[in-house]
C-alpha cells in the first residue's frame, strides 16, 4: 500500500540510520580506539558520518521516486 | 325519366334563383313539378293499361275463334293456357266437328239398335255401335279389298310408330271409336234418330289427325278384336239359337207335314176303301167312323201342319233375317257360320218345301179322291134323293134300314136303279163321246195345272237351284276367301317376316344409336359426376388444406407464442438470473468487513458471464477490473476508514513534491501538519478551480464527500493532490478507482439487469 510506503521508508530510514549511526559509532569508536587514541572526534565523526549517511540514504530513499533514471539505449543502425 | 329531367331543371332553376335568394320562386316551382308529373304519368299509365287490356282481349277473342291459334299461343306463351281456360273453357281439338261425328254414328246405330233393343244387355250396345261404326266406315269397299287395306293400314300404323300419322281409313274408325267411347248411350240414341247418308261417313275429318300412340293402337285393335269376338259370339249364338229354333220348328213342321201327309193318305185310303169296298153295314159304319176319324185327324194334322208351317216359315224368315244381318257384319269368321246357316236354312226350306209339295200332291190326290168320293157321295145322295123322292118313307140313313124294305120300295128301287143304269149308260155313252173332249179338256187342264205346277216346281227348283248356286257361290267364295286368306296370311307372314327383319335391322341400328347416345349421355354424366366429384374432393381438399393451414398457422402461431413465451420466459429467467447474479455481485461487493477486501468478484462475474450471453452484460462483466475479479475490491467503509488514516499522512507530507523532497521539507511538512488546523469536513463548493485547492482543503473536501458517501468526488478531489501526498494516497486512489469502477460496472449491470427485468416482466 502506498501509504505504508512512507512508513516503511521511515522505518528503513530509521533502521538504516540506527545501523549507520551504530556503525559509525562503532567505527568511530573503533577508529577512535584504534587509530585516534580514544578521541571523541572519530566517534562523533563516525556518528556524524553514520548519521549523515543515514540522512542521505533516507533522503535518497524518500526522493527515490522523483529521481529520473535514464538508460542508454543503443542506437539502431 | 320525365321526373328526373324536371328535377334537374328544378335544381338548375333553384341554383340560378338561389343567388337572388327568393324562396317564393322555389315554392312556385314545387307545385309545378308535382302537378305536371302526376298528370302526364297518369296519362301514360292509363294509355299503357288500355293497350295491354286491348291486346289481351283481342288475343282471347281470336283464340276463341281459332283454336289453332289458341294452341300455338298456349305452346309459346307459358301460363296462357290457364288464362284461356279461365276465359274460354277447356280447349278440345274435336270441338269443331261434333255434328259430323253424330252423323257418322247415326247410320250404323240405326242398323243395329233395333236388333240390340231386343237384346237385354245395354252395355253391349256401345260395343255393338262400335262395330257397326267400324263397319260403316268401310262399307263401300269390298270385303277382300277392305281386309287388305285394313291389314296394310295396321302394318303401316305399327311400322311407323314414331311420328307418321296413321292413314285416314284406320284413323277415322279410331276417331269414331273414340267418339263412341266419348258419347254416352242417350246421345247415341238421340243421334240414331237422325237419318243420315252414308256419303257423309267418309268425308275427310277437318280436325287435325291426331296420331295415337302404339299402345292405343294395339288397344284399339285389341278392342276391335274383342268387339269382333263379341259380335261373333253374339251373332253365332243368335244364329245357333235361330238355327236351332228354326230347325226344331222346321222339323216340327216337316213332321207335322209328314203327319198330315200320312193322315191325308190314310184318309184317302180310307176313303177309297170306303168308296170301293161295298161291305157290310157295320164295317161301313166303322169305315165311315174311321173315315170321319181320318177326316178329323187329317184336318187336325193339316191345321197343325199349317200352323207348324207358318211357325217354321216365320222362324226361317227370322233365321234369314239374322243371316242377312250377320252377313252384313264384317267379321270374317262369321262367314262360314253364316254360310252353314244359310245352307241349313236352304236345306230346311227345301225340305219344308218338299214336304209341303208332298203334302200338296197328296192333298191334290186326296182332293181327287175326295172329289171322287164327293161325286160318289153326290151320286149316292142323288140316288138317295131319288129314292127318297120315290120312296119318301125311307129315311136318309137307309143303310141301317136294309132289312125293312117293302116290295114296292124294292121295285121302285129297282126301277129307279134301272133307270139310273140307263141314265148312266147314256151318260157313259155321252161320256165316251165327250171323252176325247173331256180328256182333251182334262189334258188341257192337266197341262195347265201341270204347267202351273211345273212352273211352280220350276220356279221352286229354280229358286232352290239359285239358292244352291248362291250357297255354292258363297261356299266357293268362302273357300276362295279362305284360300286368299291363307295366301294373304302367308304373304302377310312374309311381309311380317320382312317387316320383322326390317324392324330388327332398324332396331339394331336404333339400338346402336341409342346405345351410343346412352353411352354418350352416360359418359357425359360420368364426366360430369367425375368433375363434380373432383371438384368436391378438390373443394374438400382445399377446405381441408385451408383448415389445415389455418390450424397449422394457428399452431405455428401458438408455437411461436409459446416459443416467444418461452423465449420471453427465458429472457425473463435470464434477466432474473442476471439480476440475481448482479445482485450476487452487488452482495459480494458489499460483503466486506471494515478493513478487508470483498470477496473476489470472479465467481459472481463468472456467474454473470455464464448466466447471460448478453453482449452488454458480458462486456460489462469483462469491463470489471481484473483486481476486483481476482482480489476483490475495498468497500466504501474500508476506503473511508483508510482515508481517515491516510488523511493525516497526506497532511504530513503535504509540502513534499518533486522539487521539494528533502528531509528538511519533510520536517517542514510535518511541522505544517502539526500546526495547521482545518475543518475536518468541509462541503466542497459546486465549482472548484485548481488555484483554490491545497491539500488540506482537498482532504477536508474529500473527507466530507466520503462522509456523504460520494467516493467519486472524494477520489476526484484526492486526485488533485500533488507530490508526495499523491504518492502516499496513490494506492488508496487506485483502490478507490477500482472500487468506483467496479461499483460503476455493477451499477450499470444492475441497472441493465433491472431494465432487462423490467422489459421482460409481463404485466398481468
Amino acid at each position: 500500500m502506498s501509504e505504508n510506503e512512507l512508513g516503511k521508508k521511515w522505518d528503513r530510514c530509521l533502521a538504516d540510520g540506527a545501523v549507520k549511526i551504530g556503525a559509525g559509532l562503532g567505527l568511530g569508536i573503533v577508529l577512535s580506539v584504534v587509530f585516534f587514541k580514544r578521541r571523541t572526534w572519530p566517534i562523533s565523526f563516525g556518528l556524524g558520518t553514520g548519521l549523515g549517511m543515514a540522512a542521505s540514504n533516507c533522503q535518497n530513499d524518500l526522493r527515490s521516486h522523483y529521481v529520473l533514471h535514464g538508460r542508454v539505449k543503443e542506437q539502431e543502425q | 325519366m320525365l321526373r328526373l329531367s324536371v328535377r334537374v331543371a328544378d335544381a338548375a332553376a333553384r341554383r340560378r334563383l338561389c343567388q337572388r335568394g327568393p324562396r317564393i320562386i322555389l315554392q312556385h316551382s314545387r307545385p309545378y313539378t308535382e302537378g305536371n308529373t302526376g298528370g302526364s304519368a297518369a296519362k301514360i299509365v292509363a294509355a299503357g293499361l288500355v293497350s295491354l287490356g286491348g291486346g289481351i282481349g283481342g288475343t282471347v277473342l281470336y283464340a276463341k275463334w281459332d283454336s289453332q291459334f289458341r294452341t300455338t299461343v298456349e305452346k309459346n306463351v307459358p301460363y296462357s293456357d290457364l288464362l284461356f281456360g279461365l276465359a274460354l273453357g277447356p280447349a278440345t281439338s274435336l270441338d269443331s266437328t261434333p255434328t259430323k261425328k253424330q252423323l257418322e254414328l247415326a247410320q250404323p246405330p240405326s242398323l243395329m239398335l233395333e236388333e240390340a233393343n231386343s237384346s237385354k244387355n245395354k252395355a253391349k250396345k256401345v260395343k255393338k255401335a262400335e262395330v257397326p261404326s267400324v263397319t260403316a266406315a268401310t262399307t263401300p269397299a269390298s270385303n277382300i279389298e277392305e281386309a287388305a287395306a285394313e291389314a296394310s293400314h295396321i302394318i303401316s300404323a305399327m311400322g311407323e310408330v314414331p311420328s307418321v300419322p296413321a292413314p285416314q281409313d284406320s284413323e277415322a274408325p279410331k276417331e269414331q271409336c273414340e267418339e263412341c267411347h266419348q258419347l254416352s248411350p242417350p246421345e247415341m240414341a238421340l243421334s240414331s234418330e237422325e237419318p243420315s247418308e252414308p256419303g257423309d261417313v267418309l268425308t275427310a275429318p277437318e280436325e287435325p289427325l291426331k296420331e295415337r300412340p302404339a299402345e292405343e293402337v294395339t288397344a284399339r285393335i285389341a278392342q276391335q278384336d274383342q268387339a269382333d269376338q263379341d259380335t261373333l259370339a253374339f251373332v253365332s249364338d243368335k244364329l245357333e239359337d235361330s238355327l236351332a229354333s228354326s230347325a226344331t220348328t222346321t222339323l216340327q213342321a216337316i213332321a207335322a207335314q209328314e203327319a198330315a201327309l200320312q193322315a191325308i193318305l190314310q184318309h184317302t185310303q180310307k176313303l177309297k176303301e170306303a168308296m170301293e169296298t161295298e161291305v157290310s153295314a157295320e164295317q161301313r159304319s166303322s169305315h165311315w167312323k174311321d173315315l170321319e176319324d181320318a177326316v178329323c185327324a187329317r184336318s187336325r194334322n193339316v191345321e197343325e201342319a199349317g200352323a207348324a208351317l207358318v211357325q217354321a216359315r216365320a222362324s226361317l224368315d227370322s233365321l234369314r233375317a239374322v243371316v242377312e244381318s250377320a252377313k252384313d257384319s264384317r267379321v270374317a269368321a262369321l262367314r262360314p257360320m253364316v254360310l252353314a246357316a244359310e245352307e241349313n236354312l236352304h236345306s230346311m226350306t227345301v225340305d219344308l218345301d218338299r214336304a209341303v209339295d208332298k203334302v200338296q200332291s197328296v192333298e191334290s190326290e186326296a182332293k181327287i179322291v175326295s172329289q171322287y168320293s164327293e161325286l160318289v157321295n153326290e151320286a149316292k145322295q142323288q140316288f138317295q134323293r131319288e129314292l127318297s123322292s120315290i120312296t119318301p118313307e125311307i129315311q136318309a140313313n137307309w143303310k141301317g134300314l136294309s132289312g125293312t124294305l117293302s116290295v114296292d120300295d124294292l121295285n121302285a128301287l129297282i126301277a129307279h136303279a134301272h133307270r139310273r143304269i140307263d141314265q148312266l149308260n147314256r151318260e157313259m155313252a155321252e161320256q165316251r163321246v165327250r171323252e176325247q173332249v173331256h180328256i182333251e179338256a182334262a189334258l188341257e187342264q192337266q197341262k195347265l195345272e201341270d204347267q202351273k205346277a211345273l212352273e211352280k216346281a220350276v220356279s221352286l227348283a229354280v229358286e232352290h237351284n239359285l239358292e244352291r248356286a248362291r250357297l255354292e257361290q258363297e261356299r266357293k267364295q268362302v273357300e276362295l276367301r279362305e284360300v286368299m286368306e291363307a295366301e294373304m296370311r302367308t304373304q302377310l307372314r312374309r311381309q311380317a317376316a320382312a317387316h320383322t327383319d326390317h324392324l330388327r335391322d332398324v332396331l339394331k341400328v336404333q339400338e346402336q344409336e341409342l346405345q351410343a347416345e346412352a353411352e354418350e349421355v352416360l359418359s357425359s354424366k360420368m364426366t360430369e359426376q367425375e368433375t363434380r366429384y373432383r371438384q368436391l374432393t378438390q373443394e374438400q381438399l382445399d377446405n381441408f388444406t385451408l383448415d389445415m393451414n389455418a390450424a397449422y398457422a394457428r399452431l405455428k402461431g401458438m408455437e411461436e407464442a409459446i416459443d416467444s413465451h418461452v423465449i420471453a420466459e427465458e429472457e425473463a429467467r435470464k434477466a432474473h438470473q442476471l439480476w440475481l447474479s448482479v445482485e450476487a455481485l452487488g452482495y459480494t461487493l458489499r460483503s466486506s468487513s471494515l478493513d478487508s477486501l470483498t470477496r473476489p468478484l470472479e465467481p459472481a462475474a463468472q456467474a454473470i458471464r455464464e448466466s447471460c450471453q448478453d453482449e452488454f452484460a458480458v462486456a460489462l462483466a469483462a469491463a470489471l477490473p481484473e483486481e476486483s475479479l481476482q482480489r476483490g475490491v475495498y468497500s466504501e467503509e474500508s476506503l473511508r476508514a483508510r482515508f481517515n488514516a491516510l488523511r493525516s499522512l497526506a497532511r504530513r507530507v503535504a509540502l513534499v513534491d518533486e522539487s521539494h523532497n528533502s528531509l528538511y521539507q519533510y520536517f517542514l511538512s510535518y511541522l505544517q501538519a502539526a500546526l495547521l488546523f482545518e475543518e475536518r469536513q468541509e462541503a466542497p463548493p459546486a465549482k472548484i478551480s485548481s488555484q483554490d485547492l491545497d491539500p488540506f482543503k482537498i482532504l477536508s473536501y474529500a473527507s466530507y464527500s466520503l462522509e456523504q458517501g460520494d467516493l467519486e468526488l472524494a477520489a476526484k478531489l484526492v486526485n488533485q493532490l500533488r507530490g508526495e501526498a499523491r504518492r502516499v494516497v496513490q494506492d488508496w486512489l487506485v483502490e478507490a478507482r477500482l472500487t468506483l469502477e467496479t461499483k460503476q460496472v455493477v451499477s450499470l449491470l444492475s441497472a441493465y439487469a433491472n431494465a432487462v427485468g423490467l422489459g421482460t416482466t409481463q404485466a398481468p
